[in-house]
């Protein structure tokens, strides 16, 4: 009996607290709606912050359309969609790189892209399939000390770096999507187990760093005497304080070797989003004069793709890198985190 | 509450043993293993060692300077381990691996074991030690066969709560380049989302943190430490450190110097070098802060009233038994709740998804205890008997609850929510896998900047995240400066 009345006592007290709580969690989805307003084009973005927010900025000044930024890695933003599915509340998604686009294209989440936008990138910076389009490119490069590597030393191809010459001699960043895409072109050319026996080889040799920043700044340093890394981290910093990389140079590998991929950066509007106008819109002006301007004479140093506009200077033009030819849908992204789980880089 | 463990044992069973095994028995999950064992055997003797030592140079000896010491040692809590090791970082580029994972963490986190250390030393009886030494033990003798025994709860409670840490934080040591479970789940996730890499690396992280509660709960054994009434002790008399004392001074200057000065210096150096446009984004994050870290604090305190009332007036078995998935649910790194939310959200209320709702939701399970804890002091503090007498005078019991009961609960409450909302402020790991698109906080703010190396954008949230610690240190200070044993 006296228990019984505990629990009859207490209740009151849980009530309370349920009801406090309800309210809570109705001001605060309150908070929420007022912040992502129901019209906002939602933009899952894996590229670089700094370089989306130019382009919305841009984008919402012409249009009117205001755009809501979602921010995340490649396969992190491209597994979500997926599981998403058509929950989602994403109407455009922009990566860095194509693995993750064939994996959200694979997953039959992508609405075809309006052919106008199509014509103004040229073939080889887009999939044949016509669901998403290449908006921006980068090249693969390896940046190095010359204090602690010679000219003559330096490799002649990606594939070399495996060799128990380079044991500790460079370093990566295995668990961002920029190395994870270099790896997926190298399956693309040189097959399963090469590549398998590539990233023993690697697991080795390279010292792991969290980011291509972090690698560039450690060869810098004198930590590790080379690093493989994307070009415009380099081009960047030496164009700001070059704290990073005052004492590194870089090197192209060229010869269509796996080391002198391109790595297209995409744009799709996803099939599920309420605001198709709007999304082909965003990818129409991204690909265009304007958003490819901002590419080019921006901050940002990476490749423009589309409507002719030029690299910024003293980028070396995309054409003279002599990068291997891929087919960007036929980059597997799944299969390499496999592979770079079982090699134990992951 | 208990959706994070459930999701844990249902992740291990829906893999099944087939898929589980070749996912966890890995060379890398080995490495993980090895580093994290590592960083437990080294790191949590050394804040062991740190703590308590301090607490006993600063309350029993004659050490120039004790009330200085007594809040330097306090001092490192204030900075968020992931800002303390941004410090070290640019202070020591080349920092990283394994000691510069025990380095970084000794020092953020040895005021974990200080504080308890602290509070039981004040509540001890100097009658004690002056019995030892009247029967001729010197000051080491009494320290090793006296105090340190009584410190026994104290030393495993405060080296548990270091060892759950050391487990969960990820930005401080993704940041120096070591990695343990935590740090590895995080890069699962960015390549593969919630998928079995990242949930099967869980389960193992999970396992992890049950074998380290069992002994905690092994180790505290079955030895009494209480005694009837607490007397009225008079002032200690101190240990005279004598020739020692320089040195000794020297050395706890050099920790404050190490755990304190360099990061701090670190953050208004590259404070000093951030432009305006650093500093523009701050209004929005401090407000998504507070609105996230408020949300935590009121449901972490209305989840733990109920919880605390029943432990506080009717303690029991049912009540024990309400309790402990609360503490085990806490005792799991934040990576594990952030990926059974998405998981469980996901998949059962999308509408919940990524919203502002279940960022608080982690919060409340992460920092329940932290509300649990005071709160339930607190109810125990107020005299049944006033309530009663309320009632005698006629009031209906949810009356005399709310007007003489409720009122005198306030401290507490506001302890527990402060404690609660300031963690909540510093998380990192949860808030970037569950905020709603277009939330940023000073934790991720900080984080995006730092994790790009723009350390001079990164400088202005580490300074705000450093100053809005303050408060719960200055609290949790003087809570264990008050002698009570938490």
């Amino acid at each position: 009996m006296r228990r019984r009345r505990t629990i009859l006592s207490i209740s009151p007290i849980v009530l309370a607290a349920l009801v406090l709580t309800g309210c809570a969690g109705g001001d605060a989805q309150g908070g929420e709606e007022a912040q992502v307003s129901d019209d906002a084009l939602v933009v899952y973005n894996a590229q670089h912050e700094q370089l989306t927010e130019e382009w919305v900025e841009a984008f919402t000044e012409e249009t009117g359309i205001e755009v809501v930024l979602r921010h995340g890695s490649d396969s992190e933003l491209a597994n979500q969609l997926v599981a998403e599915g058509d929950a989602s509340r994403a109407d455009v998604f922009l990566t860095e790189n194509s693995p993750a686009m064939s994996l959200v294209e694979n997953a039959g989440l992508f609405a075809p892209v309006d052919q106008a936008t199509l014509d103004l990138v040229p073939e080889q910076y887009r999939p044949s399939s016509g669901l998403w389009t290449g908006i921006a490119a980068r090249s693969t490069v390896f940046v190095y000390n010359p204090e602690l590597l010679d000219e003559s030393e330096l490799p002649d191809s990606l594939v070399d770096l495996a060799d128990p010459a380079w044991k500790d001699r460079w370093g990566a960043a295995p668990g961002g999507a920029d190395f994870q895409a270099i790896v997926s072109a190298m399956l693309e050319l040189t097959g399963a187990d090469a590549t398998r026996s590539w990233l023993d080889g690697m697991h080795e040799n390279a010292t792991i760093y969290q980011n291509n920043i972090a690698t560039m700044k450690a060869v810098n340093a004198g930590e590790v005497p080379g690093g493989v890394i994307y070009h415009y981290y380099w081009y960047r910093d030496q164009d700001g304080t070059r704290e990073n990389s005052a004492d590194t140079k870089l090197h192209y590998f060229g010869n269509a070797d796996p080391g002198a991929f391109v790595s297209v950066s995409g744009g799709g509007v996803l099939k599920a989003g309420t605001r198709q106008d709007a999304a082909q819109q965003f990818l129409a002006f991204l690909a265009g004069e304007q958003g490819q301007t901002i590419l080019g004479e921006g901050y940002s140093f990476e490749y423009p793709v589309a409507s002719g506009i030029p690299a910024k200077a003293p980028l070396p033009a995309l054409e003279t890198l002599d990068a291997p030819l891929v087919d960007p849908t036929e980059l597997n992204g799944p299969e390499v985190i496999d592979l770079m789980t079982e090699a134990g880089l992951l | 509450m208990l959706i994070p463990v459930g999701y844990v044992v249902a992740t291990a069973i829906g893999l099944g043993w087939h898929e589980l095994a070749p996912l966890v028995f890995r060379p890398r999950v080995g490495e993980l293993l090895a580093n994290t064992a590592l960083l437990l055997v080294l790191g949590v003797p050394a804040t062991i060692v740190l703590g308590v030592g301090g607490a006993w140079l600063v309350e029993r000896t004659d050490l120039p300077a004790r009330r200085f010491f007594a809040v330097l040692l306090v001092a490192p809590l204030a900075i968020p381990a992931f800002v303390s090791s941004y410090g070290w970082a640019s202070a020591i580029p080349s920092i990283n691996g394994l000691w510069g994972g025990v380095l970084v963490s000794t020092l953020a986190y040895s005021p974990l074991v200080y504080l308890p250390a602290l509070a039981t030393i004040r509540g001890l009886d100097p009658a004690l030690e002056e019995s030892a030494r009247s029967l001729g033990l010197g000051p080491w003798a009494v320290f090793a066969r006296v105090i340190l025994p009584q410190l026994r709860l104290a030393i495993l409670g405060g080296g548990l709560i270091v060892a759950m840490h050391l487990l969960a934080e990820y930005g401080a040591f993704a940041f120096i380049r070591f990695d343990t479970f935590t740090t590895a789940i995080v890069v699962a996730y960015q390549s593969t989302f919630a998928g079995s890499s990242a949930a099967s690396l869980g389960v193992v992280l999970a396992t992890l943190c049950l074998v380290l509660l069992v002994m905690e709960a092994g180790a505290r054994g079955r030895a009494r430490y209480a005694r009837v009434g607490t007397g009225s002790p008079h002032p200690p008399s101190l240990a005279r450190l004598g020739r020692a004392a320089p040195a000794t001074v020297v050395a706890l200057a050099c920790l404050g110097i190490a755990s304190t000065v360099v990061p701090l210096v670190n953050v208004v150096r590259w404070l000093g070098a951030s432009d305006a446009s650093a500093f523009a984004e701050i209004p929005a994050a401090a407000a998504q802060t507070a609105l996230l870290a408020g949300g935590g604090a009121l449901g972490a305190i209305l989840v733990a009233l109920p919880v605390a009332w029943l432990a506080a007036r009717y303690p029991g078995r049912v009540s024990r038994a309400l309790e402990a998935p609360y503490y085990l649910a806490s005792s799991l790194p934040a990576i594990i709740v952030a990926l059974a939310l998405v998981t469980v959200t996901l998949r059962f209320v999308p509408a919940m998804y990524q919203t502002v709702v279940t960022v608080m939701a982690a919060y409340v399970v992460i920092f329940l205890p932290r509300a649990l804890v005071p709160l339930r002091a607190g109810i125990a503090q107020v005299p049944e008997s006033l309530e009663e007498a309320a009632r005698s005078l006629g009031t209906s019991p949810l009356v005399a609850r709310l007007r003489v009961t409720a009122p005198l609960l306030l401290p507490a409450v506001a302890a527990g929510a402060a404690l609660v909302a300031l963690g909540a402020a510093n998380e990192l790991t949860a808030t970037l896998l569950l905020a709603p698109t277009g939330t940023r906080t000073l934790a991720t703010q900080f984080w995006s900047a730092a994790s790009a190396i723009d350390y001079p954008a990164a400088a202005p949230y580490a300074m705000l995240l450093v100053l809005s610690s303050i408060p719960a240190v200055a609290l949790m200070f003087s809570h264990a400066r008050g002698g009570r044993v938490r």
